[in-house]
């Protein structure tokens, strides 16, 4: 019970504060005036930057996550390569954030690029489009692959056993099976992607370009914009992520379902 | 960033089953498919490391090696602070971590069962929250907390809760694979009290997935820069992000950025050599 | 079964065809799996491979369905070579152990999904799996999943989607082994009658003795990648072609004994040889329990075998009496209301049946299982 005490004050306290610095008023009462904020289109510029960023590298991050969670799965359970890949990702998906940006700079920026230089680089998406594809691969085959591991092999010999083919097979009961899993993945990377602040950060902080650098400009300003700007698009990011979260889970149980 | 099972725990298969033959053309196939992707996506990853390790080692004139960079973490004030005290704040949130998680999640599990909905559903929360959203929150609060005491170090409060919903799942996935309520029974019928299954049944069981959230919260607080930033304090993630808004790629950020990728995959071997002598015994 | 169902299928329009193996090897690395099998499969002949784990019989019928490739040897199947054909064209159909249904179709989808891949029109497959469903008794949990029927119902609706596609031969993979075991025999018996019925040819594989002789009209024992005996039911009982055999089919006491002039002499009672030809030496005889009979000691000859029963194992309709001689340990096994009279610790006199007995003349009985 101190765990709830302790939980309550630093998590659900907070979110409490942010929504209701979002709804005030100047005058501290109960206004969801202020919320109309968000339809402002300066500050939807900031919600469609970070939705382009996170559906592209989400959508790609899932095809080729799903596709190297594939090899991944269908080689020895016990083997070398799967343990090596599923450390890697682990190992991976920590590395993100600040570190992964200088990563990239090395690799292809455009001052001084290791490999090439990517002109680019520094235009939005660009570069940091595919530093996000980088992280949402292998958090992608975290997850996708129990899915793929729960398919029984007995399925596909039934299916050739009954007539099918390798495509028959994916068609009619690979992929509608693992439908749910992917799409359900592939909203756990959308999430991932709008939270993410630290890379992009890293990558360009002058311009931003996307909704939590957005509240990082608004917590630290002083000036123009209205006080509270900071927690509205909080919120609008929080409800955003809530509805995708939902999403997620109701996926994931049927996943489970067929799968386990 | 998001930690997900850094041994992919959700990905056991059964080792038992012997998977069946395959036919050869199909094998043959789905080899060359599997070896083309690992080629393809290994240099995908590999190449931004190169990149960087090779940078962290680059000398005064392009094209030069020197271990410059290298000197230079040990060298650069803030840096060292800011890596004591990253390393300090690791190891106050796993422990704080393991404290309040493990006889809670232990508790819960052999007594309370009908709370642990609820309490699943608080400790997966945070994966629903983003840190940017959160700070925002968490500034008011800090700033109590910064009356008392002013010191980075008190960012553990608020890493705890980040790193809840990844500790929570390693822990559940190990209560659940040793079958924590049967041991306990038998453990029960068989005289000990309660402080003697916790300690000396169930824990040592779980050795793996203790170190497993361990890994994952340690990881977590290192990688952590969203909140240590917005609230100004200074750890390694910040201290890197300020020397690259200074001085862009200065050698040292790479040297940094790599030290901490390799102390990222020792920590990985070391877990996972841990895991195995385990299962052996 | 509704008369409907059994007029559909009373002339069966594919009867049976003749099925092939010759010389089938198949090796895994070091592991030899198959060592040259031979079977052939009469038409509409349903044929039981029965052995222990690893003996084969699985990868026998895996390599008939064209699952896994073989390393030597041909499949004919209606005088048609078979052996290079892929799985999905060899017009066979297969029940798995366990969890082959689709959990995403309902079992009427699931039924017809064999002719929806050959581009059945969907009222055609719909009525067939329906009509499939009643033969096997389902008909009720068409719109169901495999998830909210019960596992024999599934091994059931497993059954309805093998024979949808009217394959020429049906091949079940230990189908029963992860069932209870009363829905275990009522299920046997109805795969038994249905295959009866179409007049299929089929492979059964099991590692149940019981399920084995209970439906197969041969029975093949399988040992470590061989085929031991092929041969019906009562004669893989009752005259095992190997050691081996006996003592997998069925229970057996294993009594030292003297084999002299083709005849073996056990605890006394001298018993006819299988294999006269057995030179003369020290044997083990493997002798059936239901060839030894018992009789309370009371009031007779000395001369007759004696010895104390040490429990007896109720079993239903018989029991199972073991008997210590001193020297050895036996098991007779009697009519339930003949054990009755024995009690525990009471004499005994045993007699043999004179039958032909195996000998293995591996010596000493001691050890192994």
């Amino acid at each position: 019970m101190p765990f709830l005490a302790y939980v309550g004050v630093f998590l659900l306290l907070p979110t409490g504060i942010v929504i209701w610095d979002a709804v005030k008023n100047p005058a501290g009462q109960f206004d969801l005036a202020s919320l109309k904020l968000l339809f402002n289109p300066e500050v939807r510029t900031f919600f469609t930057g970070s939705i382009e960023l996170s559906a592209l590298s989400s959508v790609v991050g899932a095809v080729f996550g799903a596709i190297l969670a594939y090899a991944v799965a269908s080689g020895n359970p016990d083997g070398v390569v799967r343990r090596l890949y599923l450390s890697g990702s682990g190992v991976l998906a920590q590395f993100g954030g600040v570190t992964l940006a200088f990563a990239f700079n090395a690799a292809i920026g455009p001052s001084t690029g290791f490999l090439f230089h990517a002109g680019w680089y520094y235009d939005f998406p660009g570069g940091i489009a595919l530093i996000y594809i980088y992280f949402q691969i292998p958090l992608m085959v975290l997850v996708f692959l129990p899915a793929i591991d729960g398919l029984k092999i007995q399925w596909r010999e039934a299916t050739e056993n009954l007539g099918g083919s390798t495509w028959h097979y994916w068609r009619y009961v690979g992929f509608p099976l693992l439908a749910p899993a992917f799409i359900g993945a592939t909203l756990l990377l959308f999430a991932n992607a709008l939270s993410a602040y630290a890379t992009i950060q890293a990558w360009e902080n002058q311009i931003a370009y996307t909704a939590p650098q957005q509240i990082y400009i608004a917590i630290n300003s002083e000036v123009g914009l209205a006080s509270n700007e900071g927690d509205i698009i909080a919120v609008g990011m929080m409800v955003l992520v809530a509805i995708i979260m939902v999403g997620y889970f109701r996926l994931q149980r049927r996943a489970a379902r067929w799968l386990r | 960033m998001v930690a997900v099972n850094v041994l992919g725990e959700g990905a056991l298969v059964d080792p038992s089953a012997r998977p069946p033959g395959m036919q050869l053309g199909r094998r043959k196939r789905l080899n060359l498919f599997r070896w083309v992707t690992f080629t393809i996506f290994g240099l995908f990853f590999l190449l931004p490391l190169i990149a960087m390790i090779r940078f962290s080692l680059e000398g005064k004139k392009p094209g030069t090696f020197s271990l410059t960079a290298w000197a230079q973490i040990g060298s650069t004030p803030d840096l060292v602070s800011a890596i004591e005290i990253t390393l300090e704040l690791a190891v106050i949130t796993c422990a704080v971590m393991l404290v309040l998680l493990v006889p809670t999640m232990i508790w819960i599990r052999l007594r309370v069962q009908r709370i642990s909905q609820i309490f699943e559903f608080l400790c997966l929360l945070p994966l629903t929250i983003p840190a940017i959203v959160l700070v925002v929150g968490l500034q008011p609060i800090y700033n109590q907390i910064e009356h008392y005491n002013v010191s980075a170090l008190q960012l553990f409060w608020v890493y705890v809760i980040l790193a809840l919903p990844y500790a929570y799942r390693s822990l559940s996935a190990g209560l659940i694979a040793i079958d924590a309520t049967t041991l306990s029974e038998a453990a029960r019928s068989l005289g000990a009290n309660w402080a003697t299954v916790i300690l000396r049944v169930i824990v040592p069981n779980m050795w793996q997935a203790i170190m497993n959230a361990l890994l994952l919260t340690a990881a977590l607080v290192l990688g952590e820069f969203t909140i240590a930033e917005i609230l100004n304090d200074i750890t390694l993630q910040v201290a890197l992000f300020n020397i690259s808004r200074a001085t862009a790629n200065a050698g040292v950020l790479f040297s940094t950025s790599t030290a901490a990728l390799l102390f990222a995959f020792v920590l990985l071997l070391i877990l996972s050599y841990a895991g195995r002598r385990r299962r052996r015994a | 079964m509704t008369s409907s169902a059994a007029a559909t299928y009373a002339a069966p329009a594919r009867a049976g065809v003749e099925v092939r193996l010759e010389g089938l090897r198949r090796t895994y690395g070091q592991v030899v799996a198959l060592d040259g099998v031979d079977l052939t499969l009469q038409p509409g002949e349903l044929i039981a491979l029965l052995g222990p784990s690893g003996c084969g019989k699985t990868t026998t019928l895996r390599l008939l369905a064209g699952l896994e490739d073989a390393d030597g040897g041909t499949i004919t199947v209606a005088g048609r070579d078979i052996s290079k054909l892929p799985a999905s064209k060899r017009d066979m159909g297969m029940v798995f152990q366990a969890y082959s249904l689709f959990p995403h179709m309902t079992v009427r989808q699931n039924v017809a999904f064999g002719l929806r891949l050959r581009k059945v029109s969907k009222e055609a497959r719909d009525r067939r799996a329906l009509e499939m469903l009643e033969l096997v008794g389902l008909s009720e949990q068409a719109d169901r999943y495999a998830s909210q029927i019960s596992g024999g119902q599934q091994q059931r609706v497993a059954l309805a989607r093998a024979l949808a596609i009217e394959p020429k031969v049906l091949l079940l993979d230990e189908p029963l082994s992860a069932l209870d075991a009363k829905v275990r025999a009522q299920l046997r018996d109805q795969i038994r009658r249905i295959q009866l019925e179409l007049g299929i040819t089929t492979l059964f594989v099991t590692h149940d003795q019981e399920e084995a002789l209970a439906i197969a009209d041969r029975v093949g024992v399988m040992r470590e990648g061989r085929i031991e005996q092929l041969a019906p039911p009562t004669e893989v009982y009752s005259r095992p072609a190997t050691s081996f055999v006996a003592e997998f089919v069925g229970l057996t006491n294993r009594l030292p004994g003297e084999v002299r002039n083709g005849r073996v002499t056990v605890e006394g009672c001298e018993l006819p040889l299988v294999d006269p030809g057995v030179p003369d030496g020290p044997a083990v005889a493997l002798v059936r329990p239901e060839a030894v009979t018992l009789a309370s000691s009371a009031g007779q000859e000395s001369g007759a075998l004696v010895g104390t029963v040490i429990a007896i194992t109720f079993l239903g309709a018989t029991s199972r009496v073991t008997v210590d001689l001193g020297s050895t340990t036996v098991m007779a096994q009697l009519p339930t209301a003949d054990a009755s009279a024995l009690a525990a610790g009471s004499q005994v006199t045993l007699t043999i049946r004179p039958d032909p007995v195996l000998v293995s003349v591996d010596k000493v009985a001691a050890s192994e299982a």
